[in-house]
C-alpha cells in the first residue's frame, strides 16, 4: 500500500449526506475474432508464451498492419446495440508511449475519431430503497472504439508485482494484436448511494449484451473484459465537480462496484480534510478491498496521437451497417421484456431469475417443453442450492435444460412426485446418466400398480389394528400414520394421494 | 568478356541469358568480380551475398536448361538497398543499432525479386534509415560517387546508385522519400524512378516515414528501369495503402520513348536562384530538346512548391519518431547496458543514444517536437495542410500538362564531409524531389548531360500524375534516346573515377 499507510474513510451513508458521487466506466473487452487486429495470428488465449506471433504483431522492422474486417464489423454491431452513431469515416490513430510489452512502442488506437459515439444503454438497477423494486438508469455512451492488445508483462522478483523493483520481467507477445474495444460512458451523475449497484449492473448488462452480440466470450478474470472506474465527488449543492481518480484494469463485477463504495468513502475522507483529490491512477486491490495511488496524471504521458499513415482510413459504406443492423440479435433487455411477458411471471419472479443468471436456463427449459412456472422453480430452488453447495456456476451445472424439462414433465404426468424428482436431478448432477436413465437405474418411478399398492395399504391395515380402527371410527387425520407405512414400505415410490384414497375407502371412509 | 557482362544492360543480359549465349552464373560471377575489383573504393555494399548470389544464378540456369520459362529479368543481377527484409542476408538500415540483425521474413519486393529470378548480389550503403542525401550518415561510412570519388553518390539509396553507376550492377533497388532515389540517380548519372506512392509495396521495407516511403528502381537505362519496375510492383494485401490496380504499362512506354503531341510543363519554383548554373543549363537544353522531339512547352506555376521542404521536414520526421520507437534494444538489435543494475528504461535510453547517429536523432527530437501536444496543430497539422496545398498545386498542373519537368536537384554531386556539419544545406538537396514525394505522384530522373563547371551528371526530373507511372518512363526514354545518339555513346562512358 501506498506509504503503507491506511486511507482515512468516511462510512459510505454518511459520506452519501454530504456528497453526490459522479460515475464513469471504461470498458475494455477482447474481442472474440479468429485473428488478430492486424495479421494473420490466431487471436486466442493461453497458448505456450509467445507461440501466437508473427512479424507483425512483433512489431518488426519493416512489418505493417492490415485490419480486420471482421473486428470492424464486431465494433459496429457493439456501437448499434448501443445506439451509437456509426463513423461514415474514420481513422486509426497512434498512441505514442515506451514500454516493453509494447512491440512498436506504441498501439494503434483511435483517438479523435472514434468509429461509433454518442448511445446510451438502460439499465435495470436493483434498489433497496424503493422495496425489492428496480431503478431504470440510462447510462450515455460517449465512444466506442477499436484497438490493439499490448503483451502481457511478468515482473518477477520484487514486491509490488510491478515493472519497478521486479530482478527482471518476462514478454509474451500472444495477447499483442488482439483486437480491443473500448467502450467509454459519459459521466453517470444522479444515482447517489446507487452508484455502486449502478456500476454493477452496468457492467453486468454489458457483458450480457456483448455474449448476446457473439463478439466476445467476456471472461472477466481471464482479461477478456476489463473496466476502469473512474469516481468523483461533488459537495452536495455546489454543483460543482471534484477531481476524479481512475482506478484501473478492476476485473470483475464485484470488484468494481467495491471500488466505487471504497473511492466514495476515501474521497469524502480527503473532500472533509479541506484537501483536493489528486488527479491520479489508482489501483484495485481484490484482497483487502481497498485502491492505493498509482501514477499521477500530474506527470502523464504526451502520447502525441496522430492518424496511422500504415492504415487506409476506415469507411463503412452505409449498405453495410445497416445490414449488420438487420442481422443484429435479440438484446438482452429486449429479451428480457418479451420473456417476462410470455411467461407471465410476477416482476420479483423474473427480476430473482435474471439475477440468478438464470434466464437463458429457464427459457432453454420452456422450449424444451416445461412450464415457466416449472423452469423457474427447479432451476431457483433445487438447482440454484446445488451450485452454491458445488461452489460452481448455475451454468456450468452437469445438467441441461432439457433433463430439467424432461424432470418437470415426469412429475407433471405424475411419474414422479418432488422427493423423487429430486433424487434424478441428484442422479444427473452424478453422471449417472439422462433422468430417464436415472429413474431406470435408481428404480424411482412411482408404483402406481393398484395391485401392489393393494397389497402394501392391507399390509400397513393389518400391521396398525387400532389406527386403522380409528380411522373406521371416523378420525380420517389418523389414515396420515397408515400412508406414512405405505410409502415406506414402497421406498416412496407410491403417489401419496392415491394410497390416501386407497386407505379410506378400504376402511370404509371414502 | 567479364567487363563486357558488368556493361551490359539488364535488357541485354537478360536476352543473352534466356538465349543461352551466357550462362546467369557467369553473369553473377563477372559482377561479383567487378565488386572484388571496385567496391573498396566506391563502398556500395554493406554486404555482398557471394553464395546466395550463385545460388539463384545457377536456379537459372537450371529452370533454362529443364525448358522453363523465364521472366523478362531471369538471371539479372541486382543490388538491394539495405532497408529491405532479407532472410539470408543482414538488414542493417545503415544504422548500428541493426548491426547484424537477420529478419525471420522477406520483404514482399524482395520475394518478388527472387520468384522473377533477379539474382540479389548483396544490400547496399544508406544513409541510417534513409535520413540524409549523401550516404554520410550510414553508420558504416559514406559510399564515394563513381564520377569522382570525392564526392557523395547522393543519398539516401547512395549505395545503389554508386552500385548502378560502377556497373557492379546493372540495377539496384531504392525507396524514396524526399528523393532518396531521383537525386542520388541524378548525382550518379543514372536512371532513377519514385513510383506512384502505393504503387510498390512497403511490406519488409523498414519504414522512414510511412506517408512517403516509396520504393522504386534504379537503372542505367530507361526500359531496365522499366522492366525493374513492372518486376517489383503491384498490389500486395500486407500492406493496406498498396494501390489495388494493374502496373502502369511502364515497359511499353519506354520502349515508346516518344513525346510527340505531349504537353510539357516546365515549373518555375524548381530553379533559378541558388541552382548551379551548369545545371540550369542542361535543364533548359533538355526541355529545348524535347520542344524539338515534339513536345508542346509551356510554363507552370505551382506556387505552394516553395513550402514543400519545411512541411516535408515536418511530416517525416513525426512519422520517423514514432517508426524509430521500436529500436528499443527489447527485442532485436543492438542493446546496451543490460548489466542486471539497470531498469528496461534505462537499457532503452543507452541502447538509442548508442545505436542511432546524429541525424537521426535530430529528427526523432524534431518529429517529437512537432507531435507534443500544444504544437501538433501548428506543427504537424499546418503542415499536412501545407501537403495539401501541394496537391491542388500538381492537380491544377496536370489539367493543363501531360507530365511536369524540373532539374532533379539544385547542384551536382558535392564532396563528401562539405555539408555534413550543416544540415540545412544537406536538406536542399532535396528541393526538387519533394514535393512528388508529399503529393505521391510518379517521378523519374533521367540523365540529360554533364555541368559544364564539373564535369558531373546533371539529372532532368520528369513528374506525372498519380498512377500515370507510364508518362514518365514515355518522356524519359525520349530524353535519354535523344541524348545518346547525339553524344554517340552512353553518359556513364564518360566516367573517369574509377580510371
Amino acid at each position: 500500500m501506498a506509504g503503507g499507510r491506511a486511507d482515512a474513510l468516511v462510512p459510505f451513508d454518511e459520506a452519501l449526506t454530504r456528497y453526490e458521487p459522479l460515475i464513469g466506466l471504461e470498458t475494455h473487452v477482447e474481442l472474440g475474432t479468429v485473428t488478430k487486429m492486424f495479421c494473420g495470428c490466431p487471436a486466442r488465449f493461453g497458448g505456450e508464451p509467445n507461440s501466437l506471433v508473427c512479424p507483425v504483431c512483433l512489431g518488426l522492422p519493416g512489418s505493417l498492419p492490415v485490419a480486420n474486417r471482421a473486428a470492424i464489423e464486431y465494433t459496429i454491431r457493439i456501437g448499434l446495440a448501443l445506439n451509437c452513431t456509426i463513423a461514415d469515416w474514420c481513422r486509426f490513430a497512434r498512441k505514442n508511449y515506451f514500454y516493453p510489452d509494447m512491440p512498436k512502442n506504441f498501439q494503434i488506437s483511435q483517438y479523435d475519431e472514434p468509429l461509433c459515439t454518442n448511445g446510451w444503454l438502460d439499465i435495470s438497477v436493483p434498489d433497496p430503497g424503493a422495496g425489492g423494486g428496480a431503478r431504470q438508469v440510462r447510462v450515455g455512451i460517449e465512444r466506442v472504439h477499436l484497438e490493439e492488445d499490448t503483451g502481457k508483462s511478468l515482473h518477477v522478483g520484487g514486491a509490488t508485482g510491478r515493472i519497478h523493483g521486479a530482478d527482471y520481467s518476462l514478454v509474451d507477445y500472444n495477447r499483442a494484436g488482439i483486437p480491443l474495444v473500448e467502450i467509454v460512458t459519459k459521466p453517470v451523475e444522479g444515482t447517489g448511494a446507487l452508484a455502486p449497484a449502478v456500476t454493477h449492473t452496468y457492467l453486468s448488462e454489458l457483458r450480457d449484451l456483448l455474449r448476446a452480440l457473439a463478439v466476445s466470450d467476456v471472461r472477466m478474470e481471464e482479461g477478456s473484459l476489463r473496466a476502469d472506474v473512474n469516481v468523483s465527488l461533488s459537495p452536495r449543492g455546489s454543483g460543482v465537480w471534484g477531481t476524479r481518480s481512475e482506478t484501473k484494469n478492476v476485473n470483475s463485477l464485484r470488484s468494481a462496484e467495491r471500488a466505487v463504495r471504497y473511492e466514495i468513502e476515501r474521497q469524502a475522507a480527503v473532500l472533509d480534510s479541506g484537501l483536493p483529490v489528486a488527479l491520479e491512477t489508482r489501483h484495485f486491490h481484490e484482497d483487502s478491498g481497498v485502491t492505493t495511488a498509482g501514477r499521477s496524471k500530474e506527470e502523464a504521458q504526451d502520447y502525441r496521437y496522430f492518424p496511422e499513415p500504415d492504415l487506409v482510413p476506415v469507411a463503412p459504406s452505409r449498405e453495410w451497417v445497416e445490414q449488420i443492423r438487420a442481422a443484429l440479435p435479440e438484446l438482452p433487455s429486449a429479451r428480457r421484456a418479451r420473456l417476462e411477458a410470455e411467461w407471465g411471471l410476477s416482476d420479483r419472479d423474473f427480476a430473482a431469475i435474471h439475477n440468478a443468471g438464470a434466464v437463458d436456463l429457464v427459457a432453454r427449459t420452456v422450449e424444451a417443453g416445461a412450464s415457466p412456472a416449472d423452469a423457474r422453480k427447479w432451476w431457483l430452488n433445487e438447482l440454484v442450492r446445488r451450485a452454491n453447495e458445488s461452489g460452481t456456476d448455475l451454468t456450468d451445472l452437469p445438467i441441461t435444460p432439457a433433463d430439467v424439462a424432461r424432470v418437470a414433465a415426469l412429475v407433471a404426468s405424475g411419474e414422479l412426485n418432488d422427493k423423487l424428482a429430486r433424487q434424478v436431478i441428484e442422479g444427473v448432477l452424478a453422471g449417472e446418466g439422462t433422468p430417464d436413465e436415472v429413474v431406470a437405474a435408481r428404480g424411482l418411478a412411482i408404483v402406481s400398480d393398484e395391485g401392489a399398492l393393494t397389497a402394501a395399504v392391507d399390509e400397513a391395515i393389518a400391521a396398525h389394528p387400532d389406527v386403522a380402527q380409528k380411522v373406521r371410527d371416523g378420525k380420517v387425520a389418523a389414515a396420515q400414520a397408515l400412508v406414512g407405512a405405505v410409502m415406506k414400505a414402497t421406498r416412496g415410490q407410491a403417489d401419496a394421494a392415491r394410497v390416501r384414497e386407497l386407505i379410506l375407502a378400504r376402511l370404509g371412509q371414502a | 568478356m567479364a567487363d563486357e557482362l558488368t556493361r551490359m544492360s539488364a535488357a541485354g543480359l537478360a536476352a543473352a541469358i534466356a538465349g543461352g549465349e551466357v550462362s546467369a552464373l557467369e553473369v553473377t560471377d563477372a559482377h561479383l568480380a567487378r565488386i572484388g575489383e571496385v567496391d573498396e573504393s566506391v563502398h556500395a555494399f554493406l554486404h555482398v551475398a557471394e553464395d546466395g548470389a550463385r545460388r539463384a544464378a545457377r536456379a537459372v540456369d537450371e529452370r533454362r536448361a529443364a525448358g522453363e520459362p523465364l521472366g523478362p529479368l531471369a538471371g539479372v543481377p541486382l543490388a538491394l538497398k539495405d532497408l529491405f527484409t532479407t532472410t539470408d542476408m543482414p538488414t542493417t538500415c545503415g544504422s548500428a543499432i541493426l548491426n547484424g540483425w537477420r529478419p525471420p521474413y522477406d520483404a514482399t519486393i524482395t520475394q518478388r525479386l527472387r520468384e522473377a529470378g533477379v539474382v540479389i548480389l548483396g544490400k547496399t550503403n544508406m544513409d541510417e534509415f534513409a535520413m540524409g542525401s549523401s550516404t554520410e550518415n550510414s553508420a558504416f561510412g559514406p559510399s564515394h560517387n563513381p564520377w569522382d570519388l570525392t564526392r557523395v553518390p547522393g543519398g539516401s539509396s547512395g549505395g545503389s546508385s554508386a552500385a548502378v553507376a560502377a556497373f557492379e550492377a546493372p540495377l539496384a533497388v531504392g525507396t524514396d522519400t524526399g528523393g532518396s532515389i531521383r537525386q542520388p540517380a541524378a548525382v550518379c548519372g543514372v536512371v532513377g524512378v519514385k513510383p506512384t506512392y502505393g504503387g510498390s509495396s512497403r511490406y519488409g521495407v523498414v519504414a522512414f516515414a510511412s506517408s512517403l516511403d516509396t520504393p522504386g528502381p534504379l537503372a542505367r537505362t530507361v526500359l531496365d528501369a522499366a522492366l525493374l519496375h513492372e518486376t517489383m510492383s503491384g498490389h500486395d494485401p500486407c500492406d493496406s495503402t498498396s494501390v489495388d490496380a494493374p502496373v502502369p504499362p511502364v515497359v511499353a512506354a519506354a520502349r515508346q520513348a516518344d513525346v510527340s503531341g505531349l504537353t510539357i510543363g516546365v515549373v518555375p519554383e524548381l530553379g533559378g536562384e541558388g541552382y548551379q548554373p551548369g545545371v540550369l543549363a542542361r535543364f533548359g537544353e533538355a526541355v529545348e530538346l524535347l520542344e524539338s522531339l515534339g513536345a508542346k512547352v509551356i510554363e507552370v506555376s505551382c506556387p505552394h512548391f516553395s513550402y514543400a521542404l519545411p512541411a516535408y521536414y515536418l511530416i517525416a520526421p513525426s512519422e520517423a519518431s514514432s517508426n524509430l520507437a521500436r529500436f528499443d534494444g527489447m527485442r532485436y538489435g543492438l542493446r546496451v547496458g543490460d548489466d542486471g543494475t539497470r531498469s528496461a528504461e534505462e537499457v532503452m535510453a543507452l541502447t538509442r543514444e548508442q545505436g542511432f547517429g546524429a541525424e537521426v536523432k535530430r529528427r526523432i527530437m524534431l518529429g517529437t517536437y512537432a507531435l507534443s501536444s500544444g504544437y501538433y496543430d501548428a506543427y504537424y497539422g499546418k503542415a499536412q495542410q501545407v501537403r495539401t496545398l501541394i496537391i491542388r498545386d500538381f492537380e491544377a498542373a496536370f489539367e493543363q500538362v501531360d507530365v511536369l519537368v524540373s532539374p532533379s536537384t539544385p547542384t551536382t554531386a558535392f564532396p563528401i564531409g562539405e555539408r555534413v556539419d550543416d544540415p540545412l544545406a544537406m536538406y536542399v538537396a532535396d528541393l526538387c524531389t519533394i514535393p512528388s514525394d508529399l503529393a505521391g505522384n510518379a517521378a523519374l530522373s533521367v540523365p540529360c548531360g554533364l555541368a559544364a563547371e564539373d564535369g558531373l551528371p546533371v539529372g532532368l526530373q520528369i513528374m506525372a500524375p498519380v498512377l500515370a507511372d507510364d508518362r514518365v518512363y514515355r518522356v524519359g526514354a525520349a530524353v535519354e534516346a535523344a541524348l545518346d545518339s547525339r553524344r554517340g555513346h552512353p553518359l556513364l562512358d564518360d566516367a573517369k573515377g574509377l580510371g
